[in-house]
Formats: structure tokens, sequence, C-alpha cells
């Protein structure tokens, strides 16, 4: 072990462990920290009762507190009656329920409950009084699908909150439009049948199912897709190209144009 | 005499039997160029304008600058049936189906980021070098022009694959003609062919980003360039450095040799991002479409403080007699390019006009020697910045977690307050750093050592600073005072008037300077001479007569 | 001259073989007395002048490390060169993992050449090339004064010689002649477009147009769009496919809840609710501010957010500007049901939509 002694005492051993410590609370925080959103809920044809009241169970638990014990509602949340099981399985399976810090917004956040749970208590609160159904495997498929008219919706009525690229954007009052890197399929097609938050509602009959299906089938290629140009930057534009430009150009020039340029040392 | 030398005879006299070349090309060759990296900025301009020109050529060769709209066949599969216009398959061509063509329009856009980047450090450098001044005013001129020429090529460059982000920024620019009073409508209407978007603009502005602007840039920059070689360039000050002359190594072999290593690094460099760094992906922004938007719009960086400028603004406007006048757009539009092109522009006049300084200068000014330019000039760049920032200001709430409209709350009052805070904050560092300048010069450079003397004090030893360090400290070149007073209260001619009695006190404030020391020397033991308290600010009026003496400028000051 | 001496610049066939008279050559020197660029005649009677520049480098030890150095960097961008040419011809593109692997590859090699390259130039100058300064004086930039004075009086004899100053109808007429030459290639430039007439002032929405969700082009009934929180880009059904109608007719449509819209008084400006139905109520897209499309729809507070430069319209209130630069509201579009139920315009805008302009008063 002579040789970590002899090392140690090099001027380059304090960066070296500095590295180690980095490298290894990252791997460890990545390693425990929440996994993405589960996929939600397959739904079955039917719903059993007792699926129904472990919902209720749950959600008296975890829910009424600020919706109400009904459901109905209080200063501090909105109804559920009505909402549907779609708006649940979107609001619970990408972690954004139950809220916790009440900001302008609900922000994706790890899950609390498995997908048997979430859906138990999407089909309890869709007992109370009916409301968009979660879509269906096949619904939210893109096998072929339309990918020119998907383009063609998502720029014209979801680009403008999303981004072109779905990386997100500012709203007011401190709110966003969320970037849609981790959202599923299911999620996708959720958000757009209920609208959840500040999102406007897109329903069945203004944007169809496979409308829908469409856009969900370029959010998926354009995500999929490798950027052969290099590192996409965040996919933002400019604003990141230009940071580059003058860091990554200009200031690795000037270090270049410092070295042409240098006194030399008499020898 | 080997083969070689008896070609390159032979090829000499052909030319001078012709040409007369054999003075001319020794004088060029022997030319001195001084050394120092700031002096390479201008020249990342340079090259990255040529690396413009051939990777452009390129691009011609297989670009469409036609609005006709098609159905999109080509290898990009997420577009296929897309209908687009002929300029933006035409650019998914050359990005997905001509070998080597995403590589020549990523290498095409960076060298644009950094052509106008490197003349934007390249204008600072001489702004705050002051080697903008007599002779070289006319140069300045030139390089303002070409500045103005540079983004808006940048502009019409970036706007030719007709794609949603760029079309979005043309369609701001209609915004912006429309809102301009009375010829705004035909204005828009002339440019555009007609209503937007019309079939006309792409191919208009394809003739003036390949051909007019390119000329107008090759002519000036040639005329830029003779310009330098004719005045010689400027040195910065050191030891031996003077007015009279230029001090530095020749064009043959040195310079060439360090200038083709240069270009090498830049396209060298350009190469790099173009490899590991995507630009403008026309193909996940879509292509136009009046009907699309998306978040997180901006334009090239070079137009971000156009963008700030619009987003900053209130909605003043004035609807009378049946007419608009809406400040809400064309103010925040002309305005601040305007005033930030205008007041470069006239700058070097003004500072003569204020300073009364008609002489020849060749040594670069330090810019703490000049507190008040290089405040003012932060105070410029603060401005400048703050449109900027606030032109990616959605992109900044979003990533930094502000509230939208904070951000332009926030730059709406930042615009007021901080060149003011600016020019305070940078003209105090400047003042601070001549009196470290000073304090080096009188005290000398403290060595560690530290001594014992009989009566039982302790003193560190100090030197004199090297010779080099020296004629670097003393460069300064002092500055004339406005005409003296005719009689005892009687102003002399030019102070005269309300004019005159305002250059008097933009004098006085322009020319505040930490003075030199009296007689410039440095104690040989360091000791100082026992002066009185922290050396005050003083202005050229006010400096003792011997540091006037000298009006040949040499800047040593003895 | 004898006839054996050949004739300046003449062959000696052109010659004739005649002898001729000297006559005056101007130019070259004959060979014997050629002056050499480089180095001097073995022999040569003149005194060789001091060198300015060192024959070799300041460390030779040093520099002949160096040159291995840089010979090594021109190598690696000899290789890199050719590795260039060789993915061009390698590698194909037509997909975005082709092209991905392509730019990697050439950009990678082209930067690797240039880089070498620039290293090795440097490495060059700094380690083989003797370290020199010198120093070349300035000349004052300004001529003489005789040099003026020469110059003053040649101007003012040739305009004095031109009549120019002296004949003020020569003068005024030249100028006259001018003003129009210089005018005309500006009148040429009329045609470059239309005048703007009024049509800024109309869009294409007539009374019975239907509208269709613009991408799918599909008409809407008002039933299908019946939900509290909805939103939908629309167009004039006929002319999706026109960018210059689309440009200024796209339109957004809202549905609100019972009670939500606020209607338009004269004390106060709001909603005009003869203009919606079913509590569906259509607005330009066409932000009034410099004309981008003004979709950011907030449900929850009904504001509408132009992405652009955040000019902010109450939806509920009849777009009215609540912040940004935005000037006036959106324009609302007066909307109803045809007989089947689909969502149609009942005429066009009532004011202008878009930017604002000088005419719009």
């Amino acid at each position: 072990m002579s040789w970590i002694t002899a090392l140690r005492r090099r001027p380059v051993a304090g960066y070296a462990v500095v590295l180690l410590g980095l490298v290894t609370v990252g791997m460890g925080y990545g390693a425990l920290a929440g996994p993405g959103s589960p996929a939600s809920a397959a739904i079955p044809g039917t719903v059993s009762p007792q699926t129904i009241a472990q919902g209720k169970e749950l959600f008296q638990t975890s829910c009424s507190s600020c919706h109400g014990v009904d459901a109905q509602g209080t200063a501090q949340a909105p109804s559920l009656i009505g909402v549907g099981a779609a708006a649940v399985d979107f609001q619970v399976s990408t972690g954004r329920m139950p809220g916790k810090d009440v900001g302008p917004e609900m922000d994706r956040k790890p899950v609390t409950f498995t997908p048997q749970q979430i859906h138990a208590l999407a089909a309890y609160v869709a007992s109370l009084g009916g409301g968009p159904a979660i879509p269906s495997a096949a619904e939210v498929t893109p096998t072929g699908a339309n990918t020119a008219l998907g383009q063609s919706l998502f720029i014209t009525d979801c680009a403008q909150c999303h981004n072109f690229d779905g990386a997100g954007g500012a709203l007011t009052y401190g709110k966003f439009a969320p970037a849609l890197t981790a959202s599923t399929n299911t999620q996708i097609f959720e958000a757009m049948l209920t609208g959840p938050e500040a999102m406007p509602v897109f329903s069945n009959t203004t944007i169809t199912p496979a409308q829908k299906r469409d856009i969900i089938d370029y959010i998926t290629r354009l995500r999929a897709e490798p950027n052969p140009g290099g590192f996409s930057l965040g996919r933002i534009g400019p604003v990141t190209e230009g940071i580059v430009g003058f860091i990554g150009g200009i200031g690795v020039l000037v270090f270049l144009a410092m070295w042409i340029t240098m006194k030399r040392r008499e020898s | 005499m080997s083969t070689t030398e008896k070609l390159l005879e032979g090829t000499g006299r052909w030319f001078d039997d012709r040409l007369r070349t054999a003075r001319p090309v020794r004088t060029f060759l022997r030319k001195i160029f001084p050394d120092h990296w700031s002096f390479l900025l201008g020249e990342i301009a340079l090259y990255s304008f040529i690396i413009l020109l051939l990777t452009g050529t390129f691009l011609t060769l297989f670009f469409q600058p036609s609005m006709t709209d098609i159905a999109y066949h080509g290898s990009y599969t997420p577009l296929d049936g897309v209908h687009m216009s002929e300029a933006y398959a035409s650019t998914l061509n050359i990005s997905f189906d001509v070998r080597g063509g995403l590589l020549m329009r990523q290498i095409h856009h960076w060298a644009a980021i950094l052509f106008v980047a490197a003349i934007v450090c390249h204008l600072l450098r001489v702004f705050f070098t002051g080697a903008f001044r007599k002779p070289r005013e006319l140069n300045w001129l030139i390089g303002v022009v070409m500045f103005t020429l540079a983004f808006t090529e940048g502009l019409f460059g970036y706007s030719l694959p007709d794609d949603l982000l760029s079309g979005t920024g043309l369609r701001i620019l209609e915004g912006v003609l429309l809102s301009i009073p009375v010829v705004g409508t035909y204005l828009s209407f002339f440019l555009f062919g007609g209503q937007f978007p019309g079939h006309d603009i792409i191919p208009r502005l394809y003739i003036i980003h390949v051909l007019l602007i390119p000329a107008l840039l090759l002519a000036l920059i040639s005329a830029h360039l003779f310009l330098m070689f004719h005045q010689k360039h400027t040195q910065m000050p050191g030891k031996g450095h003077t007015d009279t002359n230029v001090v530095g190594q020749p064009m043959y072999p040195y310079f060439m040799a360090k200038t083709g290593a240069w270009f090498f690094f830049i396209f060298g460099v350009t190469a790099l991002l173009s490899t590991f760094a995507q630009i403008n992906p026309i193909w996940i922004y879509g292509p136009y479409n009046p009907s699309g938007i998306s978040a997180g719009s901006q334009p090239d960086w070079y137009m971000g403080f156009l963008e700030g400028a619009l987003r900053m603004w209130p909605s003043w406007h004035w609807d009378v007699g049946g007419y608009t006048f809406a400040f809400n757009v064309f103010v925040p539009a002309l305005v601040p390019l305007g005033l930030i092109m205008t007041g470069l522009a006239v700058w070097p006049f003004l500072e003569q006009w204020i300073t009364g300084d008609r002489r020849e200068h060749h040594v670069n000014d330090r810019p703490r020697n000049a507190p008040t330019r290089t405040a003012l000039g932060m105070a410029g760049v603060t401005v400048y910045g703050i449109m900027w920032l606030e032109g990616a200001n959605d992109i900044v709430a979003r990533f930094l977690n502000i509230s939208l409209y904070l951000t332009t709350e926030i730059a709406r009052y930042a615009i007021f307050i901080g060149p003011v805070v600016a020019y305070w904050v940078t003209k105090r560092i400047c003042l601070g750093l001549q009196r470290k300048d000073v304090h080096l010069l009188e005290h000398g450079v403290e060595t560690g050592i530290i001594r014992q003397l009989p009566n039982g004090e302790y003193i560190e030893v100090t030197r004199p600073v090297d010779e080099e360090k020296q004629a670097v400290l003393e460069a300064r070149s002092e500055l004339p005072q406005i005409e003296a007073p005719v009689g005892d209260d009687v102003p002399a001619p030019s102070a005269r008037g309300g004019l005159g009695k305002l250059r008097v006190s933009l004098n006085r404030v322009l020319t505040e300077s930490i003075p030199l020391p009296h007689g410039n020397g440095h104690q040989p033991n360091g000791h100082g001479n026992g002066h009185a308290g922290e050396p005050t600010a003083v202005t050229a009026g006010e400096a003792g007569p011997e540091s006037l003496e000298q009006a040949d400028g040499d800047g040593s000051g003895d | 001259m004898s006839e054996s001496q050949p004739s300046h610049g003449l062959a000696p066939e052109e010659d004739g073989g005649r002898s001729r008279a000297p006559h005056r050559v101007i130019g070259t020197p004959p060979p014997a007395q050629a002056r050499t660029l480089l180095g001097e005649a073995p022999g040569s009677a003149e005194p060789e002048a001091p060198r300015e520049l060192p024959a070799g480098p300041d460390n030779p030890a040093k520099a002949s490390t160096a040159e291995k150095v840089i010979a090594a960097c021109f190598l690696l961008s000899m290789l890199a060169s050719i590795g260039f040419i060789a993915a061009y011809v390698g590698l194909e593109v037509h997909s975005v993992d082709a092209t991905l692997r392509s730019n990697l590859a050439l950009g990678l090699s082209m930067s690797v050449a240039f880089l070498a390259m620039g290293v090795g130039a440097t490495i060059w100058v700094r380690s083989i090339m003797p370290n020199v300064e010198q120093v070349e004086e300035r000349h004052p930039l300004a001529a003489s004064h005789e040099e003026r004075e020469a110059f003053a009086k040649t101007f003012k004899e040739g305009a004095e010689a031109s009549g120019f100053v002296k004949r003020p109808l020569l003068r005024r007429t030249l100028i006259a002649a001018s003003v129009p030459l210089a005018v005309a290639p500006l009148v040429v430039l009329r045609d470059m477009g239309p005048l703007p007439g009024t049509s800024l002032r109309h869009t294409v929405w007539r009374r019975g147009m239907r509208m269709v969700v613009y991408g799918p082009n599909t008409p809407l009934r008002a039933a299908d769009f019946s939900i509290p929180g909805q939103m939908i880009t629309v167009a004039p059904e006929g002319f999706t496919e026109n960018q210059d109608v689309l440009a200024k007719a796209v339109t957004i449509i809202i549905k609100f809840a019972p009670g939500q819209l606020v209607p338009n008084t004269p004390s106060k400006p709001g909603t005009i609710m003869n203009w919606t139905v079913d509590d569906i109520v259509a607005y330009s897209k066409i932000c009034t501010h410099v004309g981008c499309p003004v979709a950011l729809y907030e449900q929850t507070t009904h504001h509408i957010l132009c992405p652009c430069h955040q000019s902010t319209f109450d939806a509920t209130n009849g777009a009215q500007v609540l912040f940004g630069p935005a000037p006036r509201p959106l324009p609302q579009l007066p909307i109803g049901v045809d007989s089947n139920g689909f969502l149609i315009a009942t005429s066009d805008f009532h004011e202008p939509v878009g930017p604002a302009f000088w005419e719009l008063g």
C-alpha cells in the first residue's frame, strides 16, 4: 500500500479525493432517488367493488384533507366530482398528487402510490361522478400514426407552452408548462384529455383519440431522436447556442491567442 | 544557386519586370506587427468571414431560395408528407441527404456566431484602449458600419431556411416595419411583395445575403485592412514603445506564420463546435407556419438586444386623427439600435472635442488610465447586456424559477439603474487601479524580506519595479489642457458660451485621473518621500505644469 | 553594335542578321548584371549588408525536439485530412443516425486536421524561429507643407482649367441633370410590392364561413366543444393551405362555463356577448404587438399569453391587455352556428387584426 502513501503527497491527490467523493455521492444519490413515474395502471374492462373500496380508503387517508371527505372540494383544492379516472391517473402517476407545497402549480415529483393503488384511486373517483376514462394501451400506442398531422397539431396547439421540442416554457406568475421528457404516452393522452391545472382541455370531440395518438407519435419520435449535429445544448435554441459560442468559442480562442503571442522565455 | 532559389528568383523578376514589386513587397515583408493576444480578436472576425464565404458557397450549391409549397419526401421521416417551402425542404436535404451537408451548415452558422462575437470583442478592445483616436477614426467608422452589416447579414442568413423559429423573426420584422409612421405599411408591402408572408421574401433575402452584403463587407474589410497596414497597428504600452515607432516582429516569416496558425485554430475550433454542438436544428422547429409558435423563441444572440427591447417596452401608443403612433414597437426596435450605433460612430469625435486632443496616438491606453471612458463603455455594455438578458427572459424565468413578469419589471428599472451603477463602480475600480500603479512607482515592489532597523522598527524591503513594468506603469498620454484663460477671468474662446461651458465641464469629468508621481521617479530604497495621504484624482486642467510640458504624447511622462 | 551581339528584345532570326543602331532599352538589364533576390553572387564586390534576422533558432537543442513535435503534428493533420476524405467516401447519410455518424467522423477529422496544423505552426514560430524584436520608425502621417501646397495647386488649376468654377450655368445644369438620374433607380423599385390599400383592414372571414380545426382541417360542432376550459386553433374552411390568409385569419376559440365571460358595457370594454355562442368566444390568434401567434392559454387564470414578448390578454374580458407591450386587445371574431350546428363566423373581424400600423387610427 506504500504506493498510496507515495501518491498521497502529490498535489493532484487533493483533486482526486474530491473527484472520488463527488462520484460516490452522485452515484449514491442516483441509486437512492425515486424512480421516474411508473407506467400508469392498465385498466381492465370492468372495475370490481373491492377496487373501489380500496380506492376510497386510500382517498380518505391521502386526499380528503384537501379535496374534502366526499371529494366535493374545499378552499384548498377543487372538487373531483366528474374529473374522471384519467385525471386521477395523470395527477397521481406523475407524482403531482398528493400535493405537498402549495405553489403556483404542482410539479412532477416522486410517485407515492403503486400502479395498483393508483388504479384503485382512479376507479373510486370515477365512481363518484364519471368523467374521462383512462385510455387503453391501443389508444396510446402510436403504430401507424400520421406523424405529419401530429407535427402540425403539436406545433399549432402545444408548442406555444411546451416548446417545439417539448422542453417546457414559462407561464405567468411563476407557473410553467413542464417538459415532456418524462411523460409516458398515457400521461400525454390524459393531460390533453383532462387539461390539468393551467393546461387547456383538448376533448376527444375536438382532437380525436386518433389525432391524440398522432401527437403522441410525434412527441415520442422527437424525444427518441438522436442529435445528429452533436450535443443538443438543451434543444432550446439560440440562447444556449450563444452561451456556448462565447464561452466555448471565443473563450477557447482567447486562450489560444494568449499562447500564440506569449513572450518567450529567453532560453 | 539551387533550383528552388533559381525558381524563386525567376518568379520574383518576372513580377518585378512588370510591376516594380521589389521595393513595396520588401517593405511589406519587413512590416512590424506588435504582439498582444487582444490584437488577434479582429482576425477571428476576418477568418470567420473567410470560413463563411467558403462554407456559404458550398451551401448555395444545394439551397433553393424559393417559397413554392411542396410536400416533403426526403430522408427525415417525421416530416414525411408535410407541406413546406422549397427553401425549407432544400435545407433538410442539405442536412440529411448531402454528405457533409449538416457539417457545412453547422460550420456556417457557428462561424457566423463567432464572426459577430469577435467583432463585438474587437470593438470593445479598440474602445477600451482608445485605439480609435486619431488617425484611426475612419477605420473605427468602417468598423461600426461592418458591425451593423454583420448582424444584418446574420439575421437574413438564418431566416433563409424558412423554419418556424426564423420565420417568427420575419413576422416580428413585418410588425416592426408596419409600426413605422407614415411609410411603415409601404415598406412592409414592398419588402414582402405584398402581405406577409407572401412568396418573395426568401428569394430577396437570399440575394442580399449571398451577394450584396458580402460584397459590401469584402470592400469594407479590404479598406479596413489597408488602413491598418498603411497607418501601422497600434501597440500596447511598454519599454521603448513610443508614438513614433512600432515594436514587434516582422511580417515575414513571423507574422505570416502566426496568422496562418491562427486561421487554422479558428477553423479548427469552429469545426470542433460544429462536430459536438448542434446548432439551428431546423428539423425540430418544423417549417414556418404563421399559425404556430414555440415557447422560448429567440433570435440568434446578436439580435437578442433588440428582442429584449421589444419585451421590456410598455404598450405606449397614441391614436390621433385617424393615425396611430405605435411607440410600443418602433421605439424599442429602432431607438436603442440607433442610439448605440450613433453613439459608437460619434464617440471618437466627441472625445476629441471634449479633450481637445488632436495629436496622433499610436500607443494604446491602458483602460484604467482613461477611467471615465472605460466607465462609460461599461455603462454601455451594461445597457446592452440588460436588453440581451431580457431577450431571453422566458428561458431565464423557466430555468431559474423566477416569475415571468418579474423579469420584465426588473429589466424596466435595471435599464436605467444598471448603467449608472456600472459607471460608478467601473470608475472607482479604474481610479483604484491607478492608485495602485502610483503606489508601485513610488514605493516599489515588496520583496518579502523583513529587516529590523537599529531603532527596533521592522520594515519590509521593497525594490523598484523593473524597467519593462515601469515603462508600462508610466505610460500615459497626458491630455492637453483646454485653452487657458486669456486674461484674469476671461475664459478662452473655445470655453465660452453654453457649448463652451458644457465642454469645460465635460472635459473635467472625462479627464479625471490619478496623476503620476511628481518627478516620476521611484525611490531606490522604496521608502517613499513622505507625501501626505492618498493621491487624489485630478483633471487635466488641474494637473501640475510639469506633467503637461511634453506635448509630443510619447507616453513616458519624463 | 556588331553582328555577333544580339539585339535586345529581338531574336537573331527576326533581326535579319543586320547590325542595327544602338537603341534605348528601358527595363531589362542584360543578364550579366542580373540582380539576385537571394544571397550574393560569389565573389561579388559589394559588401554584405548586416543581417536583420538571425539565421537559426536560439536554442538548437530545443529546436530539434520541437521539430519532431511539429512534424508529428503535421503528420497527424495529414492523416486526419485523409481520414476526412475516407469518411466522406465511406459514410452515407439519408437517416438521422447515419447523419450523426457522418457528422461526427467528418467533423472530428476536420477539427483534428486544422487544430494539429495550428499547433504545429505555433510551436514552429515559438521554438524554431529565433526570438526577435524589431523596431520600425513611424513617419508622421500628414504630408509635408510643400506636398499639401502642391496638391492644392494641382487641384485648383484643374478646377480652373475644367471651367467648372467659373461657369455656373454648366455647374447648375449638371447638378440638375444628376438629380433625376439618381432618383430613377429608386423609382424602378416601385413594383417590388403592391400598395397596401385597405388590405390590412380585412381578413377572409365572412358570414357563414365554417371554422375548421387547424391540422385535421375538419369542421367543428359547438356541441363537440362543450367542456369549459377547452381551447383550440381554428382556420377558415378552404384556406388552410394559404399562408397569406392564415397570417391574418387564424383564430383561437375558448369555451367557458356559464357566467365566466364579462360582457361588454359602454363604460367598461369586455366580451361582446352577441359575438359568442354557448359561452364559446373567438379571438384573433395574431398578437396586436408584432404579429406572433398568441395562443398560450392558461385555463386557471383565463390569461392568453403571447410567448414572443409576453403580452397578456384576459380571455373572459374581451381580451383586454393585462401586461406587456401590446397596445390593444385581440380583436374578437363574431361567431355563431349554422343549421347543422357547425361553428361559423357571422362576419369578418370588426377591426384590423395584428400589429398596429400608421393608418390604423
